[in-house]
């Protein structure tokens, strides 16, 4: 009698296990998938920036400097390889295609190219697809490292070495509610 | 703005609900074949077709029924190469939200309304009026899909497109069977004075049951919870609570909110009601959508 109760015990304990386990293995899956999502929307970016440069050149003879910065950031990020080198070159890219845009404003002919303003279009959207993508995958990571912290996943996460991840760092202007304009 | 309510028991709910309301509507139409049966003198047969028609029906309809909710409401489903902001908007947030892209209609009509429909976020869809994309700027079309995307990722769309379906199918029923019973069937009951009885008993049946019932479905489907939860989870995805608090005030000082094919089993699909607003005590008692004003007082209080 007692040996059965000890048995249920230790089943009921075994099935507790495997769901948590399970839970931890289905959310670093998630952090895997998420990280490989802002990926594919770099990536995207950096397809798209050759186009615009080559679209914005014919126009602007006199900003050189900007087109250049604009490779140069993106060859450093393709050499990042960690999280943050990562974030430090994609905030550099991001800053010098600010200053791409808001040059292009003083060009009237520029800005009425359709090709250019479907760029604009492709590119801002694929920009908050980032921040989006970004954001989820902090979401996930946050989720994912409560669980590696707290009572009771913590032993299961420390008996198969689930170690806490590494958030993305976000921008420092990308923190402040951004305002609706009317 | 931490309202993170655990999305894994909303989810379970929602799934639960749907089984809850597909049951009683089967149990409802199995009792009304039963009770029609008995006016024909074959109880078991009534009860039987009933509850395999109600079976199929109700199958059919969990397959189909986004489709058929889309086509009844005029949408068509657009391009990226129409509307750019649009696709980008729905893609970035359901990225945001971890759930695959949900496809995008529109509903030609100068009114300003959405909503999200399908079983589950594999095959879900967004429609949005071409009013709504014409007057909303980015952060305000952003709110709107953030609280579609959120009423997708919640699984709220299963609840309410079942209720959709099954609402219409019980509201077309039991408009038929009191026609049927008001102007059919005479010559029965001129011959025989116990049957006009019992005819009279199911009539009442009829309005007795199906009524509340069908008022419970529409209340169950859209609890103002559920808008102010999606309300609430669609700020959390944006992060930018203005933003569908703006697009509420644009969609509140819109003349003419009437969506031109949505009708009473389709209404609570929308992100706001899609009809006029009048003040009375029936319109209130069915209201599908919590006041617009108290939605946007809780966003700006986020």
């Amino acid at each position: 009698m007692v040996w059965l109760i000890v048995g249920i015990v230790a089943a009921v304990l075994l099935i507790i296990g495997i769901v948590m386990y399970n839970g931890l293995v289905r959310l670093q899956n998630q952090i895997d998938n998420a990280w490989a999502q802002i990926d594919v929307q770099l990536k995207r970016r950096f397809d798209l920036i050759p186009n615009l440069i080559e679209t914005v050149k014919g126009y602007t003879k006199h900003e050189k400097g900007v087109l250049e910065e604009c490779t140069k950031a993106r060859t450093a990020f393709m050499g990042a390889t960690s999280v943050k080198d990562k974030a430090k070159a994609e905030n550099m890219l991001e800053g010098t295609l600010k200053t791409l845009f808001a040059n292009a404003e003083s060009y009237p002919n520029l800005k009425a190219n359709e090709n250019f303003l479907q760029l604009q279009e492709e590119l801002s959207g694929t920009e908050s697809k980032i921040a989006y993508a970004r954001q989820h995958y902090n979401d996930i990571v946050l989720e994912y490292n409560n669980k590696v912290e707290s009572v009771p996943t913590n032993m299961i996460a420390k008996m198969f070495s689930f170690n806490e991840k590494e958030a993305y760092p976000v921008p420092e202007e990308e923190r402040k509610n951004v305002k609706v304009q009317f | 703005m931490e309202t993170k309510v655990n999305i894994h028991e909303e989810v379970r709910w929602n799934k639960i609900k749907t089984y809850m309301i597909m049951s009683l509507f089967i149990f409802m139409i199995a009792i009304l074949g039963y009770f029609l049966g008995i006016l024909y003198g074959t109880p078991v047969f009534g009860f039987g077709i009933a509850i395999f028609g109600a079976i199929f029906y109700t199958c059919i309809m969990y397959i189909q029924g986004s489709n058929i909710i889309l086509k009844t409401t005029g949408a068509r489903e657009v391009t990226k190469r129409e509307y750019p902001h649009l696709f980008h908007t729905v893609e970035g947030l359901a990225i945001a939200a971890g759930i695959p892209t949900p496809k995008c209609y529109v509903i030609d009509d100068t009114a300003l309304n959405a909503f999200a429909t399908g079983t589950n976020p594999k095959n879900a869809s967004i429609t949005v009026t071409s009013g709504l994309l014409n007057k909303l700027n980015r952060q305000e079309l952003e709110g709107v899909i953030g609280h579609e995307m959120s009423h997708i990722k919640n699984y709220d769309i299963r609840v309410m497109l079942i209720t959709a379906v099954l609402v219409g199918i019980t509201i077309l029923l039991s408009d038929f069977i009191f026609r049927t019973f008001l102007w059919g069937g005479g010559d029965r009951e001129r011959k025989d004075g116990g049957q006009l009885v019992i005819i009279l008993i199911v009539v009442a049946f009829v309005l007795a049951i199906l009524a509340p019932v069908i008022a419970e479905l529409i209340k169950v489907a859209v609890s103002r919870r559920r808008e102010f939860l999606a309300d609430a989870n669609g700020a959390l995805l944006t992060r930018n609570p203005d933003g569908l608090a703006s697009a509420l005030e644009k969609i509140k000082a819109d003349p003419d909110p009437l969506v031109d094919k949505a009708n009473k089993a389709t209404a609570h699909l929308f992100i706001s009601t899609p009809f006029r607003k009048t003040k009375g005590f029936v319109t209130n008692l069915f209201s599908t959508h919590p006041p617009i004003d108290e939605r946007i007082k809780r966003l700006k209080a986020m």
